[in-house]
């Protein structure tokens, strides 16, 4: 059997109309955008196309749009440049204990400068309360971080909700919204977000590209010093055809999204079928009426999460858990303990499942039999 | 796969041979440092960039818990209890041979393979553990806790190399560990200061240090410091030295020391042992002459054991022995065959005053 890729939320395949793009943009234009020649300009025209296409998608203005290196640099760009920036009006942030590392570990380092960090516990589902987050408010929060969809879980906060009830407080809101791009219809028209953090590999774009929305008049401190591209905002060349592969991405799951959703939906229901078939004891981590359609986590009682992982890649089965630590071996996830509690068996015996388009539903079956099978041989094995 | 030269070139030689191999890198200890640096992450690399080299897959297992509640427990405990544990032993019995390979097992495996220096043989229906061809690193001493059922699951593929070869192998292979140290120490201590690492989890009790006829010489740090035959360290000097550790009274807190090397109460005529464990089962005979190892890499001593109704051993040396250490494991060997092993309990001196509780140790 050949391996199938249920780990879409780790990174997606390229898509080939995005290849191509690069290709050619890699193999014909070799200027520098800031160049003021002809090639220069071939290269500028490029990145300003992307920066439109990308803008118009989310309702911003092209002049909003920074391009970063990804999730990872824009959660830090906007969390620590608007806390510097705002530091004169308060000292307090407001974040989730759910939020990917991007978002958690740059809140800590926050900390340990002197910021005061409020973690919001989130319910069974994963999803934040609004009133909580009201009554975690003071007046001198600067900055609330809240993640648009939850990379392991899938479950989505309520943004509209959060964006409005900051709307008439001082402090601004950051969305990392790395998992929830492309498949949620994101606003900023609409619903005012102050910062938007996304990347491009999660939707069959580039690694090492993204965007970092900027609402106009919003300032942050500057974390890269050099040149002045972007702004000011983010020195250093522009990766060209990265972004030119960004751009039509973006121009794809724009195209797609019904498609996209509808068929993750198919594929989901798939895989869940072939387990109840199966007979095998599992329950679903996340929010029913809240949650990406790429991604399902599931809880299968009695497995250990380690030897269900490593048994499933030798069966060819690609799918993953909340993160390994640097040496391998895998951390109990943070989110689940935030759902579940300390210790809960949730945290030791869940795996993530995240779909993409181009799987055939007869793999999706056959995943779901591998599945079943390895569960069921590791179900009752002592793990103490 | 330890991220080691020995347990990559074992893998690499059952991949040549035609092997399903499959990498598995135990994490059992978190040295994490304000850094954020762990050595389980250094080493753990390496197993990344062997197993891509010799292309096979690779993955991680934490076995923290298991570690804490199997071998470090039993370490401090033998500490407290004034002995000197041996977690290697420990480690291989109920981490290495048990939970790795109980998860090893459960993955479908149908061997565990270590870079381990031993042989393994099957001899009329049993499995025989068997001294490496290299002499100087044969590890069988560490491997004395293992059952049948174990080793008749375990593969040794380094059992007929010389460390030489297994380093000249990595090397040909252009392996990313043919040029990396042997870890050394204790591996959860590792190069770090000993004294400072068991203070963080035992209170040291400052006591005595007497002479073994009584008189008082200085005072130590907390018994758990100190082991026999030990001579750096007590910070006591003056006529009639140099002083090494000959025993330890552990309910009034006093360690002994003995002037010269060769003072008689280093040395003594037999031990009890306790724990035993018969690789290839009990042997026949109750009372039987064979060689035994009382620490790793000694030469074999000549000994006749005694198997005792209450299943303790009673060992009697040929010869005295110097400085047999409480806590360490005493290894019997058949000529080539690694027969099994035991922990040492109690020493047996004829020559020491019975008034002084010499190196006894209550009962685990």
């Amino acid at each position: 059997m050949d391996p199938i890729y249920l780990d879409h939320a780790a990174t997606t395949p390229i898509d080939p109309e995005v290849l191509d793009v690069m290709a050619d943009t890699y193999k014909n234009v070799i200027g520098n955008p800031s160049s003021i020649h002809s090639f220069g300009r071939q290269a500028r025209r490029i990145i300003d196309d992307a920066r439109d296409t990308i803008a118009k998608y989310i309702g911003a203005e092209s002049r909003e749009i920074v391009f970063t290196s990804g999730g990872t640099e824009g959660d830090n760009m906007a969390i620590i440049g608007a806390a510097l920036a705002s530091r004169k009006f308060g000292k307090h942030i407001i974040t989730t204990k759910v939020e990917h590392h991007g978002v958690f570990r740059t809140c800590e380092y926050l900390e340990s400068l002197g910021f005061d960090v409020d973690y919001l516990d989130v319910d069974r589902t994963g999803r934040i309360s609004v009133d909580d987050l009201k009554k975690k408010l003071r007046d001198d929060t600067i900055l609330v971080t809240i993640m648009y969809g939850n990379n392991e879980v899938g479950t989505i906060q309520p943004i509209q909700d959060i964006a409005h009830l900051l709307a008439s407080h001082q402090a601004l809101f950051h969305t990392d919204a790395v998992q929830a791009f492309g498949t949620e219809d994101m606003d900023v028209k609409d619903t005012p977000i102050d910062l938007l953090s996304m990347t491009g590999h999660k939707i069959g774009g580039p690694k090492g590209i993204g965007f970092l929305y900027i609402r106009e008049g919003v300032s942050l401190t500057t974390m890269t010093h050099g040149g002045e591209q972007e702004r000011k905002r983010r020195a250093g060349t522009q990766n060209v055809p990265a972004i030119a592969g960004l751009g039509r991405a973006v121009e794809l799951v724009r195209d797609r999204q019904p498609e996209r959703i509808g068929r993750y939906l198919e594929e989901r229901r798939t895989l869940l079928d072939t387990l109840d078939a199966e007979h095998v004891g599992y329950r679903v981590n996340g929010n029913p009426d809240h949650f990406l359609p790429q991604i399902l986590n599931l809880y299968f009682p009695g497995t250990n999460i380690e030897t269900l992982l490593t048994k499933l890649d030798l069966a060819g089965v690609a799918v993953s858990s909340g993160s390994a630590c640097t040496a391998g071996s895998v951390e109990p996830s943070h989110v689940l303990t935030a759902m579940f509690g300390q210790d809960a068996p949730e945290t030791r015996s869940s795996v993530r499942i995240s779909f993409g388009s181009g799987l055939r539903l007869e793999q999706i079956k056959e995943a779901g039999n591998v599945i079943a099978q390895s569960v069921r041989e590791l179900v009752g094995i002592g793990q103490d | 796969m330890s991220g080691g030269v020995d347990s990559s070139v074992a893998a690499l030689l059952l991949k040549q041979k035609g092997y399903d191999v499959i990498g598995i890198f135990m994490k059992n200890w978190d040295d994490t440092d304000e850094n954020g640096v762990c050595t389980a992450t250094e080493d753990y690399e390496d197993v990344v960039r062997v197993a891509n080299q010799i292309g096979i897959p690779y993955y991680a297992v934490n076995f923290e818990k298991q570690y804490w509640d199997r071998v470090f427990s039993y370490f401090l405990a033998e500490y407290k209890a004034g002995r000197t544990p041996n977690p290697d032993v420990m480690c291989n019995k109920e981490i290495k041979f048990k939970a790795f390979l109980d998860h090893a097992l459960s993955l479908g495996a149908d061997y565990v393979a270590t870079g381990h220096y031993a042989r393994t043989e099957r001899r009329e229906g049993k499995t025989l553990m068997i001294r490496a061809a290299d002499q100087n690193k044969d590890q069988t001493y560490f491997l004395n806790q293992l059952s049948q059922e174990q080793i008749s699951r375990v593969l040794f593929p380094l059992g007929d190399l010389e460390k030489p070869q297994v380093r000249a192998i990595a090397r040909e292979h252009h392996l990313a560990t043919a040029g990396k140290k042997d870890s050394t120490g204790i591996c959860f201590i590792g190069e770090r200061n000993f004294k400072e690492f068991l203070s963080h989890y035992l209170p040291a009790c400052r006591g005595e240090i007497r002479t073994i006829d009584g008189e008082l010489k200085g005072y130590h740090d907390g018994l758990m410091y100190y082991t026999n035959g030990q001579r750096q360290g007590l910070g006591i000097g003056g006529p009639g030295g140099p002083w090494f550790v000959c025993g330890k009274d552990v309910k009034r807190n006093i360690l002994y020391v003995a002037p010269g090397a060769d003072h008689p109460a280093l040395y003594s005529q037999g031990l009890i042992a306790e724990k035993v464990n018969w690789i290839s089962g009990a042997p026949e005979k109750n009372v039987f002459h064979c060689t035994a190892k009382f620490r790793y890499r000694q030469k074999d001593r000549p000994v006749t054991v005694h198997v005792r109704p209450d299943n303790r051993l009673e060992v009697v040396f040929d010869q005295p022995e110097w400085a047999i250490t409480p806590g360490q494991a005493v290894v019997f060997y058949q000529n080539e065959i690694c027969l099994g092993g035991a922990t040492i309990g109690t020493i047996l001196n004829q020559g020491t005053d019975a008034a002084i509780d010499f190196v006894d140790s209550a009962p685990l």
